[in-house]
């Protein structure tokens, strides 16, 4: 027996379940039942440009940026201050960054509907200073603190460890070299923290793109985002054809940036200015 | 100085911000009263009815059978998997790893859709097995991935040694390939049982009836607030918490070891 044999059952696991899933989801986007008979159609994909479905994709698509930018705003300056010589209690304090990404992401978003709801504390202090008639949860600055909160980890922890393996003799160098710290950080620290950048924008942005819980339950169907959109076919529009072809439109945009992104980590060696 | 204090305050701004809402919840999570923001009383009252809710109770283990099956059978379809792409030629075992990055790559949302249209597409009933299905599907990457780089880094014809030593293929793999791929393994396997755990996408997308907690937790926190999820939530807080703690301590003992 061949070696490579082992791989048999695997192989046979991939076609059935990675390959042919696939092809029928390309079969559903390619087709249309029309009078109970099923006819190939390119229909679907021109209703997907639909003005109403851009809207949607391009709405998304700035609230998964937003959340990004504001989790990188947020997350540089953290990981910077935690990964620095002069702070001790950074690597414990990390250790209290991550703990909540291993709790369920559902009850982490569950955690700030009960924060915001009319019921919650935050309602509660408002009203107790004379805010009245507002509401806190179901539109966009919610869904972009949910999105921020669950995926705020995912941006330290990237660009901390990038950090953390900067060679100090590289300050030094650079202080030697008559650079003061701005200079230093702007030489130093930036470039070589570049690759941990990309990879916490692609495990924000990605996730928050492509999400359909957070927004649902944070928006609560008021803000629609484009995972909604999809799962909306599915279970409510029960338009099967119509879903497989958002799905093939998002699946596009997920490859175009896997492959943007990692250009990018090809360029790395070359990217000290 | 200044900059020191600038420091702790960014660090503390955050962590509230992490963990404010959690606490919230535990702190609310031993309320007599059903209302957030309204302190009636110390209770254990949610504690109780959260364990003697049966959907919630069966979720639990579904969740937790669920993980444990699709862990285990992908960890040993995974590791035959790697040693196979690795006796592979060149171009074969890249056309394999590529297929298998797919499911890393693309958003659980559309494994979630491809794989519940070739369920129905096949004409399997949605539920128990389809998702383990599933989730041994979206496993495996992390399996092969985590096993593969092991068996790169073995020396190179130390298996042909062994078989030249006169050892059979088994018996080489057994004893000389397996002991030293062993932490790969094991990441693997702790890899695919934590995202099986955490699964709420492609649970949602290949099971109808039967619910895991992720989906049971979704379809409650979509109703509204439910004081039994503050304490579930404190619960899986404390689990997650302690497990880390005791991690963390062991490696750190085990470090101290290593340099004594």
């Amino acid at each position: 027996m061949k070696r490579s044999a082992y791989a048999y059952p695997y192989l046979l696991w991939m076609a059935l379940f990675i390959v042919v899933p696939l092809a029928i989801v390309l079969f559903y986007a390619l087709t249309d039942t029309v009078d109970g008979r099923l006819i190939f159609t390119l229909e679907n994909f021109s209703a997907a440009f639909d003005p109403a479905y851009v809207k949607v994709f391009l709405r998304s698509l700035w609230m998964a940026a937003l959340a990004t930018v504001i989790c990188l705003a947020i997350g540089y300056p953290l990981a910077l201050v935690l990964s620095s010589r002069h702070f001790k209690a950074g690597k414990l304090l990390l250790m209290l960054v991550v703990i909540p990404m291993w709790m369920n992401f559902l009850l982490r978003t569950y955690a700030w509907i009960n924060l915001l709801s009319d019921n919650g504390i935050i309602m509660k202090a408002l009203q107790f200073f004379g805010v009245e008639n507002l509401s806190l949860l179901y539109n966009q600055t919610a869904v972009i603190v949910g999105l921020v909160y669950n995926f705020l980890p995912f941006m330290v922890l990237p660009i901390y460890t990038s950090l953390i393996k900067i060679e100090p003799n590289l300050y030094e160098a650079a202080g030697d070299l008559g650079a003061n710290s701005f200079m230093s950080f702007l030489k130093v620290t930036l470039p070589l923290s570049v690759p941990g950048i990309v990879s916490g924008i692609t495990m924000t942005f990605m996730p928050a793109i492509t999400s359909f819980a957070v927004s649902r339950l944070m928006g609560g169907g008021l803000v629609t985002m484009y995972g909604e959109l999809i799962e909306n076919q599915f279970y409510f529009m029960r338009d099967w054809h119509f879903g497989a072809t958002l799905s093939i439109v998002m699946m596009v945009l997920v490859l175009i940036s896997a492959v943007l992104t990692r250009n990018n980590k090809n360029k790395e060696g070359g990217m000290l200015w | 100085m200044v900059k020191q204090a600038l420091r702790w305050a960014l660090v503390i701004a955050v962590l509230l911000f992490l963990y404010a809402p959690i606490l919230t919840l535990v702190v609310f999570s031993f309320n007599s009263g059903k209302y957030m923001g309204n302190w009636t009383g110390f209770s254990l009252r949610w504690y109780v009815e959260l364990f003697n809710d049966a959907v919630i109770m069966r979720s639990l283990w579904i969740t937790l059978s669920v993980a444990l099956i699709a862990a285990v059978v992908s960890t040993i379809l995974g590791t035959l998997a790697a040693a196979g792409i690795h006796a592979m030629k060149n171009r074969h075992a890249n056309l394999v790893e590529n297929i298998t990055y797919i499911p890393m790559l693309s958003p659980d949302i559309v494994t979630g859709i491809s794989l519940m249209l070739l369920f129905v597409f096949a004409g399997i009933k949605l539920g128990y097995g389809t998702m383990l299905l599933a989730h041994v599907t979206f496993n495996l990457p992390y399996v092969i991935f985590s096993v593969l780089p092991k068996l790169r880094a073995l020396p190179q014809h130390q298996y042909e040694a062994a078989i030249d030593l006169g050892a059979t293929p088994g018996f080489a793999l057994r004893k000389v390939v397996l002991p030293q791929i062993m932490p790969g393994i094991l990441t693997g396997l702790i890899f695919a049982f934590t995202l099986s755990i955490d699964d709420f996408v492609i649970s949602y997308f290949t099971s109808q009836d039967v619910s895991n907690l992720s989906m049971t937790i979704y379809s409650m926190a979509r109703r509204g607030l439910s004081p039994k999820l503050n304490a579930l939530s404190s619960i899986m807080f404390l689990t997650v918490l302690t497990l880390l703690i005791v991690i963390n301590v062991r490696s750190a003992r085990q470090g101290k070891k290593e340099t004594v």
